[in-house]
């Protein structure tokens, strides 16, 4: 067997992650003005979560830091805090360092206590709990756990510490042969029970074994108070009794057997004035230690003792009213349901899914193996096809369904892949939070789509750009306070990220309502870096694309937050190797917009298998609009080689793709030629001429970049049915290569493509 | 001697812990995630005791006691609540919604395994 300690402790740290994200999810609501005492809970009881597991693996820094946060929401929860906008500020700090701390526990950091104190001070004094810090921290010990049974080494030293059953080799207590106890210390005890204690739960012949299992107990059971059988209430406590132990423990472990009951009972406990001679007890009565064992189950009611001053312990310690109830049968049979204590909650039916983790590889390995699946299947479909079988054939029909049942399988294992974008987004307000504090900004970031599914892969690479475009717009996009007052808008900043599915890709917009950027700074600081010449003519879009450029920096001195080192040149190529485009929109004063579309999946896509120049070539059918057939009214020539196609009264530019990739020279008509429309993220369109559309099918993605590195207009490659390997376009990147050199061609901007 | 317990805890590290101590303790263990959960769960089984956290999501601690209590059939099932505070305050609040007794959390296993055999043999 594998550590189960290891096991937990492994998946303590993975629930942790799961209560950082309520954690976040709860105090968003509260920043976003929501007070309900429930959100608090789940804030309070993340925290408090964190804290209970923390304090089992004897994590000490978390459990400190999560105990003094906990103790503020607490304050909150009880009502006696009414946290501001600063407070909750505060507290997302809290939040985030208290992430820092678990990563760093996990990862076998430390993370210095300066880095912590600080936020801790802040709390105390806006929440104003400090006083009773000292107090409640010694409350609450951490101790590690040893589940080390076998070895009472390692075990705690725990005084009292009794023999337990079940419990294997903690050390039997051996007092019978331990020659020190001759000369015992011991206690008298009285012991009277109220009728509560019976209603708590507790049973006196259970107190009175853990009582024996401290040392040699002499039981005396008082009945005197039992009265006649026709008096009797079952319900009502009768019994007492005098006790006798000998033992070496301290009178704390002695009361600590009677913990739970405190209050329940009438209890005594002297020590002995004088060692008794252990070899010679008083012989009044049997030790509890020869009490039979059909004790154990005290059901009957026949056992309510007699009123006996015989004073045997033998009788029944306890329970006169187990099952001696003044209701009849019928009442205690029927069956009631139990009513939920809190309305809310019968409310709320939704059992928490059942999960297993899967390690990730394994499902790669999956992901790989449907790709294989779904290459063979296309192959068998053509040798079906190429043998000549009838299309309603039982082959051809089975074929069918296999490839439906492929299909299925594929979306089922890309679901296991996809996650939804939300913890993205929360680191994300983590780093709008850091970078505006640093910077003296005041930014809030609204989020929306955040349970839009993408794949895990892709969460992850994402995560870099992202924090970079994010800084970005805190640092540069967004004005001062002071600045944003003078020009009529809120002094708060705010920043917008969104994640939609639109057609067959996922959309990410990052935008900021902040000074747009100033194109003119921009094209002076490209000439003063020589990207570009004084002379050159630049429309909006091409400035907004040398931001893109490599080393490019507007901020006129660096900040400490964007830095220099990554610009948005690595942004870009980071989103390009996702199989994603980026771009900008933005507009002075108003702000900037940063889109990014991705694919959903980096495996597998729906293609168009095309012909063009003796080529075959997968078009990805999200890309395609729809498809032509060219007449000479739908065809116009702009120049020598430059046509565009008029489609219900607009003009789109017609590229000739066997041209554009060099397989062969631009044809001298494209009358009765096959188009492609192909739509793209800006809006913008274009006609790719083909050759001829062979097939529409699902093809595997397989990457090129590890072998050839990034090609202009594709995006990878894939194996067909026959074998035949095909490249897959990149439609959007190949329309802009070719407008790049038709309209501009000496234009480096290209360079950063 | 072998006891039945259901323990119920909305974290599932702590269920997975108390999972571990009391099976090897020897006893049967069912776990549940919240006060309903548990309920449910109860209704199946005839455990020699519970053990349950306060703060829970849907049924808390004490709706559960509650809920427990109120079922003649489960009214005498001892309880022991899980705390991480031992203040006396939350003692007299748990033994006031029928707990018989407590166990501060972190627990130490064979605390805990006393415990159990103190209310429930």
């Amino acid at each position: 067997m594998s550590d189960p300690m290891a096991e937990i402790r492994a998946s303590f740290f993975i629930e942790c992650e799961e209560l950082l994200e309520s954690l976040q999810d709860g105090l968003n609501l509260m920043d976003n003005g929501d007070s309900d005492s429930e959100t608090i809970n789940v804030v309070f009881r993340a925290v408090h979560s964190i804290k209970g597991g923390a304090g089992a693996f004897g994590l000490d820094d978390l459990v400190h830091f999560a105990h003094r946060f906990e103790t503020a929401m607490d304050e909150v929860r009880a009502g006696r805090f009414v946290p501001d906008t600063e407070a909750i500020r505060v507290f997302f700090s809290c939040a985030d360092l208290l992430g820092d701390l678990i990563r760093a526990a996990r990862d076998g950091h430390v993370i210095p206590p300066e880095k912590t104190s600080p936020i801790l001070d802040l709390l105390d004094k806006l929440v104003g709990c400090e006083e009773e810090e000292d107090e409640e921290e010694l409350e609450f010990t951490p101790a590690a756990l040893s589940f080390d049974l076998g070895d009472t080494a390692g075990l705690p030293d725990i005084p009292g510490l009794p023999s337990l059953e079940g419990v294997p080799d903690l050390a039997e207590t051996d007092l019978d042969s331990d020659p020190k106890l001759v000369a015992a210390k011991g206690f008298d005890i009285t012991f009277k029970p109220e009728t509560a204690l019976y209603t708590s739960g507790n049973e006196p012949l259970y107190l009175l074994r853990a009582l024996r299992d401290l040392g040699d107990l002499e039981v005396e059971c008082l009945t005197s108070q039992i009265p006649a059988l026709d008096a009797l209430d079952p319900d009502l406590g009768h019994l007492s009794w005098k006790l006798r132990i000998i033992t070496e423990e301290p009178i704390e472990s002695v009361r600590e057997v009677f913990e739970f009951v405190d209050g329940l009972c009438t209890l005594d406990i002297t020590p002995l004035a004088t060692p008794v001679d252990f070899s010679a007890p008083d012989d009044d009565g049997p030790s509890i230690a020869d009490l039979p064992n059909e004790f154990n189950t005290p059901t009957s009611p026949s056992e309510v003792p007699a009123p006996d001053n015989s004073a045997v312990s033998t009788t029944e310690p306890g329970e006169p009213n187990k099952e001696i109830t003044k209701e009849s049968p019928k009442q205690t049979t029927a069956k009631e349901t139990p009513k939920p204590a809190s309305n809310k909650a019968s409310s709320a039916p939704t059992q928490p899914r059942a999960t297993v983790r899967v390690d990730l590889e394994r499902i790669d390995r999956l992901v790989n193996l449907v790709g294989e699946l779904v290459i063979n299947q296309a192959m068998l479909s053509q040798s079906v096809t190429e043998a000549g079988i009838a299309p309603n054939s039982p082959v051809s029909t089975g074929l069918e369904e296999f490839l439906q049942l492929t299909r299925d399988i594929q979306e089922s294992v890309m679901m296991i892949r996809a996650q939804p974008i939300k913890s993205l987004f929360q680191r994300m307000g983590r780093i709008v939070r850091e970078s505006s504090s640093s910077v003296g900004k005041e930014v809030r970031l609204h989020t929306a789509g955040e349970n839009t599914e993408v794949d895990k892969t892709v969460i992850e690479r994402l995560a870099d750009p992202l924090t970079h475009m994010i800084r970005n717009a805190v640092d540069h996009g967004l004005e001062t306070p002071e600045k944003r007052e003078a020009a009529g808008k809120p002094r708060e900043g705010r920043v917008t990220m969104t994640a939609q599915h639109r057609s067959g890709r996922i959309l990410i917009e990052i935008a900021d309502d902040g000074a747009g950027i100033n194109r003119e700074r921009v094209r002076e600081k490209a000439i003063e870096k020589g990207l570009i010449t004084a002379e050159m003519q630049l429309n909006d879009a091409d400035i907004d694309g040398l931001l893109f450029m490599p080393g490019f920096s507007t901020a006129s001195e660096i900040s400490n937050l964007s830095g220099r080192g990554v610009g948005m040149d690595v942004v870009k190529s980071s989103i390009q190797s996702l199989g994603g485009r980026i771009t900008i929109t933005s507009v002075e004063g108003e702000g900037t917009t940063f889109s990014i579309s991705l694919p959903l999946t980096l495996a597998v896509l729906d293609g168009m298998v095309v012909r063009v120049g003796g080529e075959t070539l997968v078009v990805p059918l999200n890309a395609i609009l729809e498809t032509l057939t060219l007449t000479d009214d739908d065809l116009k020539a702009l120049g020598p080689e430059t046509h565009v196609v008029q489609i219900r009264g607009g003009f789109i530019p017609l590229l000739d793709l066997g041209a554009e990739l060099g397989y062969r020279p631009p044809q001298d008509s494209y009358v009765g030629g096959i188009v492609l429309l192909i739509g793209q993220e800006d809006g913008n369109r274009a006609a790719l001429a083909v050759d001829a559309i062979e097939d529409q099918r699902q093809v595997v993605i397989k990457g090129l970049e590890g072998s050839y590195g990034r090609v202009p207009g594709i995006a990878a490659a894939t194996i067909l049915g026959d074998g035949q390997i095909a490249l897959i376009l990149d439609p959007t990147d190949l329309v802009s290569q070719a407008s790049g050199k038709t309209k501009k061609r000496n234009l480096p901007v290209q360079l950063a493509g | 001697m072998s006891l039945e317990v259901l323990a119920v805890d909305d974290s599932r590290t702590m269920r997975d812990m108390l999972n571990l101590a009391l099976s090897s303790a020897g006893f049967t263990t069912h776990l549940a995630e919240d006060g309903i959960h548990g309920l449910e769960v109860l209704e199946g089984i005839e455990p020699d005791v519970i053990i349950t956290d306060i703060n829970m999501p849907r049924m808390d601690g004490f709706g559960f006691m509650d809920a427990v209590r109120s079922e003649d059939k489960w009214s005498r099932i001892p309880i022991l609540v899980l705390t991480t505070e031992s203040a006396d305050e939350l003692k007299s609040k748990a033994r006031a919604a029928g707990a018989t007794g407590w166990i501060v959390k972190p627990f130490d296993p064979t605390k805990l395994v006393k415990a159990l055999q103190m209310v429930a043999g």
